[in-house]
């Protein structure tokens, strides 16, 4: 009898509990519409006559409201939308493989031949991860400007050198914990470093790379104040800076291509950030928690 | 095998060395340097002492952006670490769709700060609207907006570092306090918060310093109408440089009080959270 009325008090709190679960799976769903509204109110405005874009950002454009695609063709044209798409994957994709590659090597070199110079740069790289930008921007874009680095090839050594302190601190803390007798064994059998490295040091630290890929383009698929200062902006424009650039000099905003330009920009986001997402929130957490 | 790799300097190091001094060293030595001179390029730098430094406290809009930028923080810090943790721990009950809200709430976090600012500037001017207001009607509007903004962006990168603490926590921990007859308050004080004190150590020092260091945002959304009211201090040094001419070493000087306040508060924090941690 005892048992029975155990079973149903189970069963009473297992139906309470999954009632609670739908609660709250009905009040995620709501939170999650309103986290993406900000997303969808844009793409909607996207197709609408300028004028109304401001005066009624929540109405749906209808009628003579809707535009159709000109608002995409003016912001196109009006910044050459395409021409920042491609530098702005350019810069990122061959930053970020620079960084990975030369950092990790750079990682494995200074765990492995401890020297007070090695101990030394250690140091710096990690006190380089406080110092904020706004330290090192104006000089910074005077030297790059001194060395001709003002283009989309000078830029990435700009960005090895001021993301190097994070890259090197996580690949130095993976590198620490690989035991040294593998790489020994490779070195008996004949392997030179470099074979060493390339053939079993850096398949181990894939892992790693992938963290740091992942938090190195996230930033520097974003950043605008470095680039902006740094590359020569007449010519060449990223994603960020050509979207400023649509607010004019007296701070008048062209809302129809901003519009259009702003989910022209998230686009290729959400769909990097689908195809990988498993990587990019286990690269966060890894990286946060190294961090 | 210290010696054998030691050979190859050149290859392994040389680059990362050589854009580290480029893109760091040298620019970081030589700005501590200008901000004791005047000057309006590098090359024509001329010593002038502390004169620079002096000029900072009587330049009111810097005091007016240092007060700004530290409720700003200190109300971020807050209210996106609550948030992201509450969120967590709901998420982490195994309720249904929890992947797809995961997946959603994060997704902002990849979004530019430029586009941000943009997306919610349209935003919170269309709802202010209604009541006849706009974003730059006072510095308390940028304020809250530059807020909510921040919020959304950072809430779910808090998320889901707080996730992975939560799901590290032993499982029989919490069922042990639950046989000796803790509530679930008293499991979330003294079970789930000390064991995840390695997330908040990591959260509060992120959001403490992304919302101090914060620039594209505040550029986008407002760029510190009205006048500089609702200007933050990574702001007021770019207009100080770039925005007066003759003012460019006042600019330095205060970029590096403005890093001394990042580092101290980043090891202050550090010290002062680390030390809750638990040993498992």
């Amino acid at each position: 009898m005892a048992k029975k009325a155990n079973k149903a008090d189970s069963q009473v709190s297992a139906v309470r509990k999954a009632k609670h679960g739908t609660a709250l799976s009905v009040f995620f769903s709501l939170l999650s519409i309103l986290y993406v509204m900000p997303i969808l109110v844009v793409l909607m405005n996207s197709f609408k006559r300028k004028a109304y874009i401001n005066k009624f950002p929540f109405k749906i454009g209808t009628g003579k409201m809707f535009v159709g695609l000109e608002n995409y063709i003016e912001g196109i044209e009006k910044i050459d939308f395409f021409k920042a798409f491609g530098y702005s994957l350019f810069i990122t994709v061959c930053s970020v493989a620079v960084i990975v590659l030369c950092t990790s090597m750079c990682a494995w070199y200074i765990t492995r031949v401890q020297t007070k110079f090695t101990k030394m740069f250690y140091l710096l790289c990690l006190f380089s991860m406080i110092v904020p930008f706004q330290m090192v921007m104006f000089t910074l874009s005077k030297i790059a400007n001194m060395l001709h680095l003002s283009n989309p090839i000078g830029i990435i050594l700009v960005y090895l050198g001021f993301g190097a302190g994070l890259a090197v601190f996580m690949f130095c803390g993976f590198v620490k914990s690989i035991p040294l007798e593998i790489e020994e064994a490779a070195m008996i059998d004949g392997c030179t470093p470099v074979q060493t490295y390339f053939q079993v040091v850096f398949p181990i630290l894939k892992p790693t790379a992938i963290t740091v890929a992942i938090l190195q383009a996230m930033w520097i698929w974003n950043d605008y104040l470095l680039p902006y200062l740094v590359l020569d902006i007449k010519k060449y424009k990223t994603i960020p800076i050509a979207i400023q650039y649509l607010k004019g000099g007296y701070g008048s905003i062209d809302w129809g291509a901003m519009m259009a330009m702003l989910v022209l920009a998230i686009i290729p986001i959400i769909i990097f950030y689908i195809a990988c997402q498993k990587h990019i929130i286990e690269g966060v957490v890894a990286g946060a928690v190294k961090g | 095998m210290q010696k054998s790799i030691k050979k190859y300097f050149p290859l392994f190091a040389l680059p990362t060395f050589v854009a580290f001094t480029i893109g760091f060293i040298v620019p970081f030595i030589m700005g501590i340097y200008l901000s004791f001179c005047e000057f309006t390029t590098v090359t024509d730098a001329k010593f002038v002492g502390l004169s620079n430094y002096a000029k900072i406290f009587t330049d009111k809009t810097f005091v007016h952006a240092l007060w700004y930028t530290a409720l700003f923080t200190i109300v971020s810090v807050v209210l996106i670490n609550v948030i992201a943790f509450v969120i967590a721990m709901l998420l982490t009950k195994g309720i249904r769709g929890t992947n797809i809200f995961r997946t959603v709430f994060f997704m902002p976090n990849l979004i530019g700060g430029i586009v941000l600012g943009y997306i919610w500037q349209l935003i919170l001017n269309g709802i202010l609207a209604n009541f006849g207001k706009t974003l730059v009607y006072s510095e308390a509007y940028g304020f809250w907006g530059l807020v909510i903004l921040m919020c959304w962006q950072q809430v779910g990168y808090m998320m889901i570092i707080y996730i992975a603490g939560i799901q590290n926590i032993p499982g029989e921990l919490i069922e042990a306090a639950k046989i000796d007859g803790a509530t679930s308050g008293q499991v979330l004080r003294h079970v789930t918060l000390p064991m995840v004190m390695p997330s908040i150590t990591i959260c509060t020092f992120l959001t403490l310093t992304n919302g101090f260091k914060l620039f594209d945002q505040n550029l986008a959304l407002t760029n510190g109408a009205p006048s500089d009211m609702s200007q933050m201090l990574a702001l007021n040094i770019y207009d100080t440089f770039y925005g007066r001419t003759g003012w460019e070493g006042v600019g330095q000087a205060k970029a590096v009080i403005f890093f001394i306040l990042v580092a101290l508060i980043a090891m202050g924090q550090n010290y002062l959270t680390r030390r809750k941690e638990v040993q498992q």
